[in-house]
């Protein structure tokens, strides 16, 4: 069974959708999905310590061989990628029996757990294949499944929101495919390395270059780069808590990991970027993204779209590094994938326990939350210390990294606009601690935290915010080696 | 529509032609155009013909809509069972080589197999979908 | 003109496109998505068939087969861009339900009352 774990990382989520299709009752609907998330992060979790270990996993899907068969590929990068998925995906779970059964009606809780299994078994797909089209299969599973997740949201406002959301998520997967099939019209292979061969003999560069306009434009659709990025805080805003903490740690970081494999795996060992300012462009937007989304950020009346917006900033921070290219802005870049995974997580999760006590996270309503719950006030302060940057918390490792690498390259603006982007962080969280610390409770208000179901997930998540900025063997050294990987072109 | 009778016997006429008919589609999809999901849509149409002449609840009364809603599971546990057993008989997911002690007639047999759980999935989800919209502003709890 | 499956299929993007920028309504901007994703289809279709070959069914008296990759490719899509105006037309009928009606600036509107309101 050891070596086809990587067909059952995605098997096994996969197959527990229609099951828990069967079962019906929410309660086996839980655990079913439960037990699929936990078995996903120990098979994640495996690979990760194989690849660690021996290098390079590859699995020929029905034993056809790639380039002719689909192969699943588990290299550093991705494997890095699984662990964040599976772990977000198994933490959340305790976390939701409660909170679902709270915000989604009762005869809807085993839907909503089929389609949990669905993306997750999509986000989990799109990362360990190596061949383009069964990304974007995966990548409209995945999708499919969060636009159902986002509408089964309270009011009538999520039903909107996932309607915009699939409106504009479809148009980006759409240009996926027309990207992804210019490159097989010109190299006639769909796997990621037998492309990246055949693409540097290619002597027409047009088609080339229309198909990297093409997969830019569509993933940048779906991972929120600005200004793509409209439909994510209504999406964010309105989805049920369980939703919007799975999404925001892992949906968009899974788009950028894509991005990340076409433009340093595909197309950069070939002659197809000579020439075309791809980094400066995604400097010139990241920097936009930083500085304007953290300051609309500040002026959000409502917590849960602040923090939706602090998103597309701190991917914005992501793309960056991308844009710089040297080793410290990507080990930054890639490590901040897992630390701003995690920060949200926590941040979401906190939130969720807010909206299960009171319902409202509108910040007239959080007056005083500092004495009505709180340890969840005191996890969102930590979290949003890590959001910051602050030394110690995981936020500061990535921002490090991000530093060094545009001080490296001499671009002493973009290390300028990092800690500007820092200090408009310290604004927004200095409202939520303003509100919750410093304003005065209602008249009558008892402590009143959510259950320990969802106090031991939120715990884990803030206590992994610090951790991970005091042991960065996990998200800087895989993300070193990732680099590794990157940077040398796929050996 | 259930009172006009020259489309009441038509679409009686016509349902087992069309049943039929999918059935050819969904066997001779390696030789010709064809296979699972255009014979599901096919025999989703036979059903929703009925459905749309006769009425949502006589339609209702020939597929009972639990059966749908675990039809729609069934082809799916199918499909991924065909894969499951590749790994049992030694090979990798999905592998139909060893399916058979002849590799060529194990690819046939995965292959029928997967279709048939296709058309299971998508003939279900087909009728789902119609029957969903077409009972809204009717059933006052959906 | 050997190229005229291109200009169509850009003819198709682009005019799929327009609908789902432009227009308000709710129904009609899934209509310029589907609109859209065919162009995709024929994008990958047009060039499969190869000159002078014959269909992918292997007989003796032909040496050219056009491939019939792209035909597995399409027919994934076509099933997605089903389930995809599926669940549109879905959430568009919820959303009738919930606004009393599927013009976009109305739904706004009525977003923006309810806020001015709270």
């Amino acid at each position: 069974m050891l070596e086809h774990l990587p067909a059952l990382q995605v098997v096994v989520p996969l197959m527990s959708a229609p099951l828990i299709v069967l079962l019906r009752r929410p309660g086996a609907a839980w655990l079913v999905s439960t037990l699929a998330s936990f078995a996903a992060f120990a098979i994640a979790v495996a690979l990760a310590l194989r690849v660690a270990a021996t290098g390079t996993v590859s699995y020929a899907m029905g034993s056809w061989p790639p380039p002719w068969g689909i192969e699943y590929r588990v290299d550093a990068l991705s494997a890095f990628m699984l662990v964040l998925v599976a772990g977000v995906a198994a933490l959340v779970m305790p976390y939701a029996r409660r909170s679902v059964a709270a915000e989604v009606p009762e005869r809807q809780v085993y839907l909503f757990y089929a389609m949990y299994c669905l993306c997750v078994a999509g986000l989990l797909g799109m990362t360990i294949t190596g061949d383009l089209f069964n990304v974007f299969v995966f990548l409209e599973i995945s999708s499919l499944s969060t636009y159902v997740l986002i509408a089964l949201g309270r009011g009538r406002r999520a039903l909107l929101a996932a309607f915009q959301y699939l409106i504009v998520g479809t148009i980006g997967a759409t240009f996926y495919v027309i990207g992804i099939g210019l490159l097989y019209l010109v190299t006639g292979s769909l796997n990621f390395v037998d492309v990246a061969q055949r693409l540097s003999g290619v002597g027409e560069l047009r088609p080339v270059l229309a198909a990297l306009a093409f997969i830019t434009v569509g993933l940048g659709l779906k991972l929120a780069l600005f200004p793509l990025h409209q439909w994510l805080p209504n999406a964010y805003a309105y989805a049920p808590s369980v939703v919007t903490t799975f999404l925001a740690a892992t949906a968009t970081k899974v788009s950028v990991y894509v991005l990340v494999r076409f433009y340093f795996l595909v197309f950069a060992p070939s002659q197809a970027l000579e020439g075309v300012p791809v980094g400066a462009v995604l400097v010139a937007l990241s920097a936009a993204a930083i500085v304007a989304m953290s300051l609309v950020a500040v002026f959000q009346p409502d917590l849960k779209r602040m923090f939706a917006y602090s998103s597309v900033a701190q991917i914005g921070y992501i793309t960056l590094g991308l844009g710089v290219a040297n080793e410290s802005a990507l080990t930054g870049s890639l490590a901040h994938l897992v630390n701003h995974g995690v920060t949200k997580c926590a941040l979401f999760l906190l939130v969720g326990g807010i909206v299960l006590r009171g319902g409202d996270t509108s910040f007239a309503s959080l007056a005083g939350l500092g004495r009505r719950m709180p340890w969840t006030s005191f996890g969102i302060v930590i979290a949003g210390l890590s959001l910051i940057g602050v030394p110690a918390t995981a936020g500061f490792t990535s921002k490090w990294y991000l530093i060094a690498g545009a001080a490296e390259q001499g671009s002493w603006w973009i290390v300028a606009l990092l800690v500007a982007g820092s200090l408009i962080a310290v604004a927004y969280v200095w409202r939520f601690v303003e509100v919750a610390y410093l304003a005065p409770a209602p008249a009558g208000a008892a402590v009143h935290e959510p259950p320990w179901s969802m106090r031991i997930p939120q715990a884990v998540a803030v206590a992994l915010c610090v951790v991970l900025g005091l042991f960065t063997a996990f998200n800087v050294g895989y993300a070193r080696r990732a680099v590794d990987l990157l940077l040398g072109g796929g050996q | 529509m259930k009172n006009d009778l020259v489309l009441r016997v038509v679409a009686k006429l016509f349902m087992p032609f069309m049943l039929l008919f999918a059935l050819y589609v969904q066997f001779h999809g390696e030789l010709g155009p064809g296979g699972g999901f255009q014979a599901g849509v096919i025999v989703a149409a036979a059903v929703i013909l009925y459905a749309i002449v006769f009425g949502l609840p006589a339609a209702r009364r020939l597929v009972p809509d639990a059966i749908v809603e675990s039809m729609m599971a069934i082809g799916v546990l199918i499909y991924a069972g065909v894969g499951v057993a590749g790994l049992l008989m030694g090979g990798a997911y999905l592998d139909y080589f060893v399916l058979d002690r002849d590799p060529v007639h194990g690819q046939e047999r995965g292959i029928f197999w997967v279709e048939v759980g296709v058309a299971i999935t998508v003939s279900s989800v087909m009728l789902k979908i119609f029957s969903m919209f077409a009972s809204r502003g009717h059933d006052p709890d959906e | 003109m050997g190229h005229y499956s291109y200009f169509v299929t850009i003819f198709l993007m682009v005019a799929g496109l327009y609908v789902t920028i432009a227009r308000g309504n709710l129904v009609k901007k899934l209509v310029g998505l589907s609109i859209c994703q065919t162009s995709v289809y024929l994008l990958y279709l047009a060039p499969g068939k190869l000159i002078g070959a014959t269909a992918p069914i292997v007989a003796p008296q032909y040496a050219t087969y056009s491939n019939p990759l792209p035909h597995v490719l399409i027919l994934t899509a076509i099933v997605v861009g089903v389930a995809t105006l599926a669940l549109g037309l879905a959430l568009v009928v919820r959303i009738r339900e919930a606004y009393g009606s599927i013009e976009e600036d109305q739904i706004l509107a009525e977003d923006g009352r309810r806020d001015a309101a709270a």
